[in-house]
């Protein structure tokens, strides 16, 4: 899987890299648009000094954190979206001929290389706030683990919101604006919306899981809502179970798949 | 190598019928299907359009699950074991290509043999002889699609051949093509199956491709088989001296009414 993922990838690279000049243009457009993100954050600091109780280092840490997740998440399968177009198409049959997982297939299709510049603007956000934050080493291990989490519940969920792309192609759009919408969300701290909004969050979606409950815990912060503590370990459990969900939503979405009439 | 029993596929359309109703309707593609294909035959699937050729193709190749009865291509049922089946099956699909239209022909090639596992120097002496037959030598740096149709299609032909797949099922290999690359596809394949005993079923609306290819024919109306024997015996349904064309004229004609 990894294997044939990796040679994928590569072969995407050394078609895209006939043309240098554009994959260059292109990552650094998208490390500038992205570093707009966060100088709208910085110009909010400069007025009023903290949001919903966080310092500017402390709110660099949760954007950087989750937006690595959501950044990484994006480059290695940020594609399955493009599966409404590639049913309607008809060249999704192609790729169902072949030895080799579609998911693997469809994620990697022309691999956008240029999504690193948003995977490295968010490695910087994150590496600034956490120069600021001084956080004691024993609570370092949370940050690679809220990140892989992130990473798979965000795949997680586009890959349900494909899934449902293989009955109701009109849909094509249902996921996209439903992580794109998340990835904004989980960019502030979450007490700046209602507490409503955030348990709802919290146990429904478990997007929350992406940075806020194990955020809390790096940064060693009460809980603005007084939810339990433990929460704040919950996110491997969360992400293997909405993994779980995908792949079965994936799996009865390809049995039901129907290809198109010609 | 190929069997089916009593298989039957659906599919519900949704169709507008008023400014806010929206009738549902069952279209049988292809209902209670049986045959069987046993290995180094060469089959020919007629029948005409909206018949369920297609239909049936893709559930050959796990890309449609039936909903009823059994299939099974070289010895698997080709809905749970696709991706098995597909180091077994070669499939090229006339109406749309199945490499990927960025890519140059031979990057394509050495995609797929990373994705069947072949091994190098077998996939050397591979790719050397569908060159050769098959005359990809002028346009195997050019992306797919730049390619001309004929070009394309022996790409994808070639393609599927790679990892020397004991069955061959075609949907429309000759579509559009010219007389000339129309004689080199047909030449290839009958040699494919005369030496290396290749099971090859192929659909077309080409009746050359029939008479010059095929040793037995099944034709598909409306879903299910209407005929299945020889070439001869198909002659035989006509009167002496009628052209193949009448032959299946009436046949197609014979099933509608
Ligand atoms: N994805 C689909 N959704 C709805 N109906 C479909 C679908 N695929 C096929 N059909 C219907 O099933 C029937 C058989 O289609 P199929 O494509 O198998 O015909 P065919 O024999 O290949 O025809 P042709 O010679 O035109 O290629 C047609 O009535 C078609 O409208
Ligand atoms: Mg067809």
């Amino acid at each position: 899987m990894t294997r044939v993922y990796v040679l994928l990838v590569v072969t995407w690279i050394r078609a895209a890299a006939q043309y240098p000049v554009s994959m260059t243009l292109l990552t650094a457009g998208s490390f500038l648009v992205t570093g707009l993100d966060m100088a709208a954050i910085a110009v909010i600091f400069s007025h009023v000094g903290s949001l919903g109780g966080f310092t500017l280092p402390e709110v660099m840490f949760l954007y950087g954190a989750s937006g690595m997740s959501f950044a990484l998440a994006d480059l290695l399968f940020g594609n399955v979206d493009r599966l409404g177009q590639h049913v309607k198409a008809g060249t999704f049959d192609a790729m169902l001929i072949r030895p080799v997982s579609p998911f693997v297939q469809i994620a990697v299709e022309r691999f956008s290389f240029q999504r690193l510049g948003r995977v490295a603007q968010a490695a910087t956000v994150l590496a600034i706030g956490l120069a600021h934050l001084h956080v004691p080493w024993q609570r370092l291990w949370m940050i690679p683990v809220m990140v892989v989490c992130g990473i798979v519940v965000f795949t997680a969920i586009w890959t349900i919101g494909s899934s449902i792309q293989f009955t109701l192609t009109d849909a094509g759009e249902v996921g996209h604006a439903f992580t794109y919408g998340g990835g904004q969300l989980t960019q502030y701290p979450l007490s700046v919306y209602g507490a409503d909004l955030v348990r709802a969050v919290t146990f429904i979606v478990p997007l929350a899981f992406v940075n806020w409950q194990p955020g809390l815990y790096v940064l060693d912060r009460p809980d603005p809502l007084g939810l339990p503590y433990w929460l704040r370990f919950l996110a491997p459990a969360a992400a293997l179970v909405l993994a779980c969900v995908a792949a079965l939503a994936w799996r009865s979405g390809l049995r039901r798949y129907r290809s198109t009439g010609s | 190598m190929i069997e089916l029993d009593g298989v039957g596929r659906t599919f519900t359309v949704r169709a507008r019928t008023g400014r806010l109703r929206r009738d549902t309707r069952v279209v049988h593609a292809v209902r209670d299907l049986s045959f069987e294909v046993a290995a180094g035959e060469f089959v020919g699937y007629l029948g005409p359009n909206g018949a369920g050729k297609s239909t049936t193709i893709k559930m050959l190749t796990g890309i449609l699950t039936p909903t009823s009865g059994r299939i099974q291509v070289a010895g698997l049922d080709p809905s749970r074991r696709r991706t098995t089946l597909a180091r077994r099956i070669g499939v090229v699909f006339g109406q749309r290509t199945t490499l990927w239209w960025d890519l140059p022909l031979r990057d394509s090639f050495t995609l797929i043999r990373h994705l069947y596992k072949v091994d190098q120097k077998v996939h050397q002496s591979r790719l050397a002889e569908l060159c050769e037959v098959l005359e990809l030598g002028g346009f195997l740096d050019k992306p797919v699609r730049q390619l001309s149709l004929g070009q394309r299609m022996r790409g994808d032909i070639a393609a599927a051949l790679l990892h020397d797949p004991p069955v061959l099922v075609l949907d429309e290999p000759t579509i559009g093509l010219d007389v000339v690359s129309k004689a080199a596809v047909r030449d290839f394949l009958r040699g494919l199956n005369a030496e290396r005993g290749t099971t090859v079923l192929l659909t077309t609306h080409d009746l050359g491709d029939i008479e010059r290819l095929c040793r037995r024919v099944m034709l598909i109306d409306h879903g299910s088989l209407a005929f299945d024997g020889t070439v001869e015996d198909l002659r035989a349904t006509a009167p002496e001296g009628a052209s193949i064309e009448e032959v299946v004229t009436r046949l197609y004609t014979r099933q509608a009414g």
